[in-house]
């Protein structure tokens, strides 16, 4: 077992951790933003699957990484348009919705690339690191956190930027309460209704930008499914960092990292099978669920569609 | 003193009419607000005082009907447009955002810029909290307040964006004594300073206290008004007959009192609680070794500040909680281990105090309500299917023998007033003949007159030979209907004493625990 500690194994687990966290970052902080605001949106995965796709599609046209993730993120902001309209002003079932815009997003995305790209499956093209001076000289860990592209300190970014947004803004209080007491916003004169729309296609176009991620600088090419359940880890974490954002970075790159496991044991040396490694980030979910979900914080009006005449 | 009509009214409401489907909640209504003049709104409850607040405060649209503010007409589209108007709402719910400070409350819906004003806003908050005269810290987190204290917040909020008409609805329901006093102090500072106040009360001396003008409303329709003069110089006994007639229509028995019964020394003992402690999860018991002993027929009024581990008996003598220690024994059989259908079927029943939470299913209609524990059986289940035929005419029955408000049995049980529902609840639990009825604050919220209503029924039923547990935290309602009385405290229970007049002080101070259990 002394491939488990040694440096190679170390730093391909922290890089593709952190390869594998970005998108978790993207998506859990824009469900984080739809939560607080009272909607809980399950089509997360559907809008990362989305933006993955329509950042595949504008890499390929523009053949720029930079445009391809701007095409992500409208993507998921357009099917995000979709939870608007009928979960914030028609009042239906989010749950459903939610369901319904993941099934459709991972049929669509399918039958687009398998009509035009499926005999070639052609490669995005390369989306070149950024090495952090001085911090990325850091042995052995220096890599692997601090040699991506822009993008992925783009996402922490939005993280601190959003948390700013929540504490210190107006839209971020009527946010808060938009979640967690709306009849409070509306009788103050705010507009829950406004204030919810602005929260889920902050949130597409978080998740879109997420999916694009995995695409663009992971993967390098689009394949059907591609985001593999991620979108519902990252719905999971928002839950678990109970409204504080800043905690989604860590939990995101702890996740990366199980589920960067396979290719780092692999580099290693250590011979596991595969199917009981790709396992391992769910059993993770199962097993913090039971640790800290009974604690997760979770907003008053969650899920609950908004009427003002009703109480 | 100066006329009325020289004075350009703040608010004039000219023909408002707002119907909900099956119910006018509002019809053909006319209201005059003067600044400088506290205008109490009174009536029952479902008399159509909400919706009235609700088209004032932008939250209602009504049907027809014109709205004047300083002599021109508007509409009002939203609670912004409103608040925009100066007319400021402070619900009867609080609608602060608990986990939020004050500051930011304040701040909500206001200030939709980028970056938040937080110091304009002190500047704002602490020009209001002199105007009020009260102290209010801004950094403070709202659930972490008294509710007096948020009830202030909620009238600078209210008042924030300009002042004009301030809307207190049912705003001393939550308050202690000392709190109604402040808020009373306040409004007075108020209208002292030109603002038109109105007051929203089901409790007549509230209104005619603070009120300077009187409007009654019954079943959507004003129905009577006391002028100031009037409330000048009229006596109070006049004006509270006249407002009484006003309120409940001519026959008014609202204040008739229904005093318990003789009982019969011949009655054997048909319910009795034997040493019964529950540990809970505090350091202290909640129910530490309580005992009593009931006749057929009789009512022991349980009396306590609320929280001393009432709602906890309720629960365990209902079957809804554990016991730990003792014993629970109706008719020489010991029940403390049944579920809590066993415990019905053996005529026990608990009308709880959680009207909306564990008394009933809101979206569901009243026919489904009342037969909400009675699931499969018969006549309302045939080989476990639904028989609505047998279910509506039951519930048919029942909303004709309690003189329930409704337009049908079909419309959802949420959609009722608080009094109505409850009439169903009762309805329900009473309609199997029961032994014996465990009631929890069965008036909690209820105006006078479904209040009478309903301590008649309790007594009624107790003549009828139910013996009744009574948990009240209005005095006034034990002394009226109870034969004996005991006190928690800290989840112990007292010796039960027979009700006598005067017996309040006694009470009183059991329930502080200044004196020894």
């Amino acid at each position: 077992m002394n491939g488990l500690f040694s440096e190679l194994f170390i730093s391909s687990l922290v890089s593709g951790g952190v390869i594998a966290g970005i998108p978790l970052i993207y998506a859990g902080l824009g469900e984080a933003i739809s939560e607080r605001a009272g909607v809980l949106n399950v089509g997360l995965e559907g809008m990362m699957l989305g933006g993955a796709y329509g950042g595949f599609v504008g890499a390929l046209h523009f053949q720029s990484t930079w445009f391809g993730l701007m095409c992500g993120g409208l993507t998921g902001m357009v099917i995000s348009l979709l939870m608007v309209v009928l979960c914030v002003r028609l009042n239906s079932n989010q749950i459903v919705v939610g369901i319904a815009i993941t099934l459709g997003a991972e049929g669509v995305t399918a039958l687009l690339h398998g009509a035009i790209y499926g005999d070639s499956y052609p490669r995005v093209p390369t989306a070149h690191p950024y090495a952090i001076p001085l911090l990325s000289e850091i042995p052995i860990i220096g890599p692997g956190f601090f040699n991506h592209h822009v993008s992925a300190y783009f996402a922490v970014a939005c993280v601190f930027f959003v948390s700013w947004v929540l504490k210190s803004t107006g839209i971020g209080l009527s946010i808060k309460a938009a979640g967690d007491q709306p009849h409070a916003l509306e009788a103050a004169g705010g507009g829950v209704h406004r204030t919810r729309t602005i929260a889920v296609l902050s949130t597409g176009l978080l998740a879109g930008l997420g999916g694009a991620f995995i695409v663009l600088v992971g993967a390098g090419l689009f394949v059907p499914f591609v985001t593999n359940g991620k979108g519902f880890i990252a719905i999971v974490l928002a839950m678990l960092v109970r409204g504080r954002v800043k905690w989604i970075i860590v939990a995101s790159v702890l996740f990366g990292m199980s589920l960067s496991l396979t290719t780092a044991l692999q580099l290693a040396g250590v011979d596991v099978p595969i199917d009981l490694v790709l396992m391992l980030p769910f059993v993770l979910i199962i097993v913090v669920l039971f640790a800290f979900g009974r604690r997760s914080y979770l907003p008053a009006a969650l899920a609950l569609p908004y009427d003002r005449e009703q109480r | 003193m100066v006329l009325a009509s020289e004075i350009t009214p703040t608010v004039e409401l000219i023909g408002i009419t707002k119907a909900y489907p099956g119910v006018v909640a509002n019809s053909d209504i006319h209201l005059t607000l003067l600044p400088g003049e506290v205008h109490s709104l009174l009536g029952e409850n479902g008399a159509g005082k909400s919706t009235l607040i609700g088209i004032l405060s932008g939250m209602v649209q009504p049907d027809a009907g014109e709205i004047r503010i300083n002599g021109k007409t508007v509409r009002i589209h939203s609670p912004r447009d409103a608040l925009e108007r100066g007319i400021g709402t402070v619900y009867q719910h609080s609608l602060l955002v608990p986990t939020l400070t004050v500051l930011d409350n304040l701040l909500l819906g206001v200030d939709q810029g980028w970056k938040l004003g937080r110091e304009m806003a002190m500047a704002r908050l602490h020009e209001l909290a002199t105007l009020l005269d009260v102290e209010i810290d801004p950094s403070s987190i709202v659930g972490d307040l008294a509710l007096g204290q948020r009830q202030q917040v909620e009238i600078v909020r209210a008042l924030w964006r300009g002042e004009g008409v301030l809307i207190l609805d049912e705003p001393t329901s939550m308050l202690t004594p000392q709190g109604a006093e402040k808020l009373v102090q306040v409004v007075r500072r108020l209208v002292s300073k030109g603002l038109a106040v109105v007051f929203i009360t089901h409790k007549l001396s509230e209104a005619l206290d603070l009120g300077d003008r009187v409007t009654v409303l019954r079943r959507g329709k004003i129905v009577g008004e006391v002028t100031p003069d009037e409330l000048h110089n009229k006596s109070r006994l006049q004006v509270t007959d006249e407002v009484l007639k006003m309120i409940f229509g001519e026959k008014s028995d609202a204040s008739q009192g229904t005093s318990a019964t003789q009982l019969s020394d011949t009655a054997g003992e048909t319910f009795r609680v034997d040493h019964v402690s529950v540990k809970g999860d505090g350091p202290h018991p909640v129910l530490d070794e309580v005992s009593f002993a009931l006749k057929r027929g009789e009512i022991l009024g349980i009396a306590g500040i609320d929280g001393n581990g009432q709602k906890e008996l309720a629960e365990v003598l209902a079957g809804q909680r554990r016991v730990d220690n003792g014993e629970i024994i109706l008719e020489d059989l010991s029940i403390q281990h049944l579920s809590i259908a066993a415990r019905q079927a053996k005529g026990l029943r608990y009308v709880t105090d959680d009207r909306h939470g564990e008394g009933m299913v809101g979206p569901l209609s009243i026919a489904l309500n009342v037969v909400l524990k009675r699931v499969g059986e018969a006549p309302f289940w045939r080989w476990s299917f639904v028989r609505h035929g047998a279910i509506r005419e039951f519930a048919r029955k029942l909303i004709n023998d309690h003189d329930v408000r409704t337009p049908h049995e079909e419309v959802a049980i949420s959609t009722l007033s608080g009094g109505n529902m409850q009439k169903v609840i009762l309805a329900r639990e009473l309609a199997l003949a029961p032994q014996v009825v465990v009631y929890n604050k069965p008036t909690y919220g209820l105006d006078a007159r479904t209040t009478a209503i309903v301590l008649a029924r309790i007594a009624d039923q107790a003549r009828a030979g139910v013996t009744t547990v009574f948990i009240s935290t209005e005095l006034s309602e034990i002394v009226a209907i109870c034969h004996r009385v005991a006190v928690m405290y800290r989840g112990q229970l007292s010796e039960p004493i027979s009700v006598r007049p005067g017996i309040e002080l006694q009470l009183g101070a059991l329930m502080t625990g200044s004196t020894a259990v």
